[in-house]
């Protein structure tokens, strides 16, 4: 750690960097920024950086509010723009009691700790997110949203403006070393995808966060807004963040098995299983808005239908084709996470489910080949395809009863999530919508 | 730099990978006949003799390099705390001694030390390929003068292969040389962290690091061609 820590001060004095951001994020997912100067960063390394953690969404307890970040010298990068042209750059942290053992309301010490259970099996977590997101001319909720194009899937508009901011997004993404594999324009007006090449998951889930603040950066700068909302418009899809998954044993790919027809491995089966079994107690999490159950919805690709399958994109858990003599990236594809989630957060839940599919040996329902969304009610019941929580309050009901995710995010987060959720939930209902004046003031 | 004779062969794993870190090149012998095969043109650099697992075969090493008609100097030895005794009337088989295990950054203050006394060629501050410069004191990378923005692993990994240009090396290998043995987290890491410097070279210089098909990766190319 010392010669990290050496890298660190040393290049800060080299480059002239005059301000160091240091990240954490709330429970919720949000970017937190505290600042500090070159001159206090050994002493931040040596101690951590005090702050008062009552004013963080899920931080605050009963007594002690105060805690530590602790910046982690892994994660220090130089930010591609500066403030007033002197460079600047910033370091994840992880958040620490103050007699130094892990707050247990960071969820990057969530993640760690779910991670080390992998790792303790002999696993390491990879992850591949594709991230949805729109751009709209101007980031006010209260004008009708107005998106910069008409365009669709792959097109390819010469008066493109975001074309250009998402250039410029990707360039500034590759400096700052988060590596992209495909981007394009999506499905719906004024919709992007952007996917991530795999990395660890707490790296990936570092990348996220900076990803989105990037995003909207680079947006800014250009006088349009960029929005992570998974459904801003009603009459197309919204935007889901795909994630790939897979798990390695050292080298070795452990959801490949040559031997089986699916090329999928006894571990991948009860990985999938898992998902299945409690892909409904994770809804909370991996989609954890109001908003969020206005995009799993029939008719809008969105995936609703707990089942899997292999090339089939109406199912929970996908299972992507894996191209001759490329075993090692066989992976399944989750699709019902959102880009607000908190990857943090997300990921912990995901693999948590996924293990216990290992560990107690879930079997794994027969591959869904049918067009889920053409199927009947009664067809889906008979097969035993269940259907993701149709809104925040019955996902947080089924969650509340899940010992499974409240082992994985920790009594402090599980219980503050529950509550914050609820108290979301409770906000939302006493609107009166224009759905409902619309549909009743006059007739009823 | 010359390389730093090593003994035995393989050396310890802390050792290499110290010496990899510090930027110090190195070579491993088992004993004086590989010793005088293996030597370079220039002579060797210096040389580290661990006597803490095979002292016998360690010190008539070491008496082996000193009866040159040039000895061999500067020569540091490692020993563990129960062998301090068999340093006695040994005095003029090294220059300096080290406790096994040891700690790197006191194995590094020491060679720093031994090479100004005798005013040997100290390890290099630069790597140097191309447009590319390492400096490796102040751990900062730049191409063509621009600064490149690098975090604490990609800067490692980036010294390691330019150190060896042209050199093929397995994904174990850097994991290993780069990481360290302990390490957990596997070869994938590598694949990750060389995109990573790909996409910071930028789209002109990501071919500087070549993927050899089911090799491993290869940094530029050999000085002496390939």
């Amino acid at each position: 750690m010392e010669r990290q820590q050496d890298y660190v001060l040393r290049t800060v004095e080299e480059r002239g960097v005059r301000h160091i951001r240091l990240w954490f994020t709330d429970v919720l997912g949000q970017l937190k920024s505290v600042e500090t100067s070159p001159a206090e960063l050994e002493a931040a390394f040596a101690e951590g950086m005090q702050f008062d953690g009552s004013a963080i969404d899920g931080f605050s307890r009963v007594q002690e509010s105060d805690v530590l970040a602790m910046p982690d010298p892994n994660s220090f990068e130089l930010l591609p723009w500066g403030i007033d042209d002197a460079p600047s750059a910033r370091m994840f942290c992880d958040i620490a009691n103050l007699d130094g053992t892990p707050f247990e309301g960071d969820p990057r010490q969530v993640l760690k700790r779910n991670l080390e259970r992998a790792r303790e099996k002999g696993f390491t977590f990879y992850v591949s997110p594709d991230i949805e997101f729109f751009y709209f001319a101007h980031s006010d909720p209260r004008q009708p949203l107005e998106p910069l194009d008409t365009a669709s899937y792959f097109d390819l508009t010469t008066a493109d403006v975001a074309r250009d901011v998402r250039k410029q997004t990707i360039q500034t993404l590759e400096a700052m070393g988060i590596p992209v594999e495909y981007s394009h324009h999506e499905d719906a007006p004024s919709q992007h995808e952007i996917d991530l090449r795999y990395t660890d998951a707490l790296t990936m889930a570092d990348n996220i966060t900076t990803f989105r603040f990037i995003v909207k950066e680079v947006a800014h700068e250009h006088g349009i807004h960029a929005t992570f909302m998974p459904k801003p418009l009603e009459s197309v899809q919204g935007s889901g963040m795909h994630t790939h998954f897979s798990l390695f044993e050292g080298d070795t790919n452990a959801f490949h098995d040559a031997g089986d027809p699916n090329g999928l491995s006894k571990l991948a089966r009860g990985f999938i299983a898992g998902l299945l079994v409690h892909a409904r107690e994770i809804s909370a999490v991996t989609n954890q808005w109001v908003n969020s159950y206005k995009r799993l919805v029939a008719g809008f690709e969105a995936p609703i239908y707990v089942s899997w399958a292999r090339n089939n994109r109406s199912v929970v858990v996908n299972v992507p084709h894996v191209k001759k003599g490329k075993a090692e990236s066989t992976r399944i594809e989750f699709r019902s996470p959102d880009p607000a989630c908190n990857p943090y957060l997300a990921f912990s839940v995901v693999l948590a489910a996924g293990l216990k599919g290992i560990e107690e040996s879930y079997e794994l329902p027969p591959e869904t080949n049918a067009n889920l969304y053409e199927m009947t009610d009664e067809q889906r019941m008979a097969e035993g395809i269940g259907m993701l929580p149709g809104s925040l309050s019955e996902a947080v009901d089924v969650m509340e009863r899940s010992e499974l995710v409240a082992e994985a995010l920790g009594e402090h987060v599980f219980e503050w999530f529950l509550r914050n959720k609820r108290a979301e939930w409770r906000d939302y209902k006493t609107q009166i919508t224009q759905f409902e004046l619309d549909r009743y003031y006059r007739n009823v | 730099m010359e390389p730093l004779l090593l003994y035995p062969d393989p050396p310890p794993p802390e050792l290499a990978q110290a010496l990899d870190l510090g930027g110090y090149p190195w070579k491993s012998v088992g004993d004086e006949l590989s010793a005088q095969r293996a030597e370079p043109d220039d002579g060797w650099a210096g040389a580290i003799v661990c006597a803490d697992v095979d002292p016998e075969g360690a010190f008539s090493l070491c008496r082996a390099l000193r009866k040159r008609d040039l000895p061999l100097e500067p020569l540091l030895l490692l020993v563990s705390g129960a062998q301090l005794h068999d340093l006695e009337l040994r005095d003029d088989l090294f220059d300096d001694f080290c406790l096994a295990p040891f700690h790197p950054r006191e194995l590094e203050a020491r060679l720093k030390h031994l090479f100004w006394r005798t005013g040997r060629g100290t390890r290099p501050e630069l790597i140097e390929y191309g447009e590319l410069v390492l400096n490796l004191e102040t751990y900062q990378a730049a191409f063509a003068t621009k600064p490149l923005d690098l975090t604490y692993m990609e800067y490692e990994l980036l010294k390691f292969l330019a150190s060896h240009p042209g050199k093929v090396f397995t994904r174990e290998t850097l994991l290993s040389r780069v990481w360290g043995y302990e390490y957990y987290g596997g070869a994938r890491t590598v694949d990750v962290h060389i995109r990573r410097l790909r996409a910071k070279l930028g789209e002109e210089h990501a071919n500087l690091i070549q993927t050899v098909r089911s090799v491993g990766y290869r940094f530029g190319q050999s000085r002496w061609g390939t």
